[in-house]
């Protein structure tokens, strides 16, 4: 594990001008593991930059000229700062309140040109429900935000899938605020692109507020995956989980997780767990884990993390194996059975399968096998 | 009319502090149509002799040989020996987080049978397995022993010999931690597999009392990694009455 820098707890410095943060040097903490050669190309406004829009606009689904766009999220940092500032289209998913959307919506996000930037927004009305998938474009270099506002009593459960065997560079903060006795579900499912780096993020605008944070990852050779958490406790009574798995294999692998969860003063009766667990598949492959818990009450029910890298089970193999199961064939399996235990908790059948599948793909291992017996 | 072949095996397991021989010259013959029970006191080496037929990576085999039907086992790798028909039914069965009871079956199945058994009649053949041995078929979701009870453990273990239907089981203690009705169950089922495969069984166990249901043929006395006496199932009585005791070198 690594020595975990203290949270910042000053408020977080937002704005709209680019020239307010600084140009990253490697030296920042929030920089320290990313390779900026790559990533660098979104520190500077990028020349014949397109947008990313949805392709085929739903019911529910919209892309609109970011002048039409009504969005009080303030960036964070310098590339979502020029995203934000040169981003030209939205895609904006708005669900009104008191509906029950069963199917999964489905959006597939297509940019416009060899770089772009982003920004999606999602709103869904109070005490309705959703599913929400992003499919992110691996063909385009992407920079930009997510910005998410879970209603009071509403529900939303969220896929961000960035897969594909590109070498895509991908920049994206995901924002989002829970309202009262909400529900937020969002998942990160990142396989494809040479450099990942997406920072979801919460904070609670009224009480009894739950998110459940859940990421699997798959690096492999050369690929560079950065998760970096913020969840910010400021209201009483709200609960957090994160839980990121992470499967690295082959030389100049690299995945980085940060998870920072911030239980301010007034956030009496938090509940929060996070959990990183990394496998490394070979010899090679670097993760750094850092998760960070800093608590400002005490008048709390739980606050816990964890976080452990590990070899592969030899014990495991050894079973499968003593079972006629071929060491390549019963190491895919205890892969896949290490990201189930996350999948498993988005609590949406169809679209576990298909994560699985994706997963399973990824690693080489028969549909077949994959299909049978995964979940109920 | 197989065999398995147990020629004068050491073994031992390499430690931070060194290498420590565990197995120090074992022969034995099993017959397929036999069983044979291995008894010994704790720490004596037999669940080291268990692993090492069924080539645990831990432990090294210095010297000796083994064959099934002949040929060389020691080579194969360890999911060549099941697919050759060795089956050890574990002492210690192994979580497997996130793999279902029934994926794991059926991946199994299909590496030893060499084929994908038909969608159709493979959940009935693994739904009449579990009833046979009173699994609960709401196992089969569940992943690979986590969680499951000692009993349940070994119960499962047994589902998959009946599954698997090797030509030479080995049953590291399949009775430990089984009351008495489960223990009934599990001895029906491997009486089962015993008169449809006609295959050889080396029973590994502390107690007798599993010996009141699956007949041993021959009964062995393992102490200090080897064996010290064989003879017929009467043995074991006297084992019973007597212990462990007259075979240690103390009392010599
Ligand atoms: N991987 C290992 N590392 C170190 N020592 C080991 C290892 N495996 C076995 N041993 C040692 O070898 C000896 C024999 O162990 P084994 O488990 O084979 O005994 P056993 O006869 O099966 O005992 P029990 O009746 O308790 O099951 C013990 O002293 C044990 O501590
Ligand atoms: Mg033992």
């Amino acid at each position: 594990m690594t020595i975990a820098p203290p949270i910042d707890l000053s408020p977080r410095l937002t704005s709209l001008d680019p020239a307010v943060f600084g140009v990253p040097t490697g030296r920042e903490v929030e920089w320290r593991f990313a390779p900026l050669d790559v990533f660098s190309k979104f520190f500077q406004a990028i020349d014949g930059a397109g947008s990313v829009t949805a392709r085929g606009a739903t019911e529910f689904v919209r892309n609109v000229d970011v002048l039409d766009l009504h969005s009080s999220w303030l960036p964070t940092d310098r590339p979502m700062a020029i995203a934000r500032s040169l981003v030209q289209q939205a895609v904006v998913i708005d669900i009104p309140k008191d509906r029950v959307i069963e199917d999964p919506i489905m959006v597939d996000l297509q940019g416009s040109a060899a770089s772009c930037y982003q920004h999606v927004e999602v709103n869904v009305g109070a005490f309705s429900s959703a599913v929400v998938v992003l499919q992110h474009d691996m063909d385009r270099d992407v920079c930009g935000a997510i910005v998410v506002t879970v209603g009071d009593g509403a529900k939303l459960t969220m896929l961000s899938v960035v897969a594909g065997d590109t070498n895509a560079v991908h920049i994206s903060n995901w924002h989002t605020t829970t309202g009262r006795d909400s529900a937020f579900v969002g998942c990160t499912v990142t396989t494809g692109g040479r450099a990942v780096r997406i920072s979801p993020s919460v904070t609670y605008r009224a009480p009894g507020g739950s998110a459940e944070l859940l990421g699997v990852f798959l690096a492999d050779s050369e690929q560079y995956l950065e998760h970096r958490i913020f969840v910010e406790h400021e209201q009483p009574h709200c609960t957090s989980r994160v839980t990121y798995k992470g499967a690295l294999s082959g030389a100049g692998a690299h995945t980085v997780w940060v998870g920072d969860v911030l239980v301010r003063r007034g956030a009496t009766g938090t509940d929060t767990y996070e959990m990183n667990r990394n496998l490394l598949l070979t010899e090679g492959p670097r993760a750094d884990s850092v998760p960070n818990l800093e608590l400002e009450t005490g008048d709390i029910v739980g606050a816990g993390h964890a976080s452990a890298t590990g070899r592969f089970d030899d014990e495991q193999l050894f079973y499968l194996q003593a079972r006629g199961i071929p060491e390549h064939q019963a190491r895919q399996l205890v892969v896949r059975g290490f990201f189930a235990e996350v999948l498993a908790r988005l609590n949406q059948g169809q679209l576990r399968d298909a994560m699985m599948r994706l997963i399973s793909h990824r690693l080489g291992l028969p549909e077949q096998v994959s299909t049978s017996g995964f979940g109920s | 009319m197989g065999s398995l072949v147990i020629t004068d095996v050491y073994a031992s397991v390499t430690t931070d502090e060194g290498e420590f021989e565990i197995i120090k010259g074992v022969s034995l013959t099993i017959e397929s149509g036999t069983t044979h029970a291995v008894m010994g006191p704790n720490g004596s080496g037999k669940s080291t002799l268990a692993y090492v037929i069924a080539g645990h990576p831990k432990y090294r085999v210095t010297s000796g040989e083994i064959t099934l039907d002949g040929v060389d086992v020691l080579s194969m790798s360890v999911d060549a020996r099941a697919r050759a028909g060795l089956f050890l039914a574990m002492q210690y069965p192994v979580e497997v987080p996130g793999v279902s009871v029934s994926n794991f079956l059926r991946t199994s199945v299909t590496a030893i049978r060499g084929e994908a058994p038909k969608l159709r009649t493979w959940v009935k053949e693994m739904k009449d397995a579990m009833m046979a041995l009173q699994i609960d078929p709401a196992f089969a979701e569940r992943n690979v022993n986590e969680g499951f009870s000692g009993g349940e453990k070994k119960r499962h273990e047994i589902l998959q010999l009946s599954l698997l239907s090797p030509k030479f089981a080995i049953l590291d203690e399949t009775d430990s931690g089984l009351d008495v009705d489960a223990l009934r169950t599990v001895s029906e089922g491997v009486n089962a597999f015993k008169q449809q495969s006609d295959a050889g069984v080396l029973l590994i166990t502390h107690y007798t009392r599993i010996l009141q249901y699956i007949k041993p043929d021959f009964v062995h006395v393992f102490f200090d990694g080897r064996i010290v006496k064989s003879g017929g199932a009467d043995l074991a009585n006297a084992l019973e009455s007597e212990g462990y005791e007259q075979f240690s070198p103390a009392s010599a």
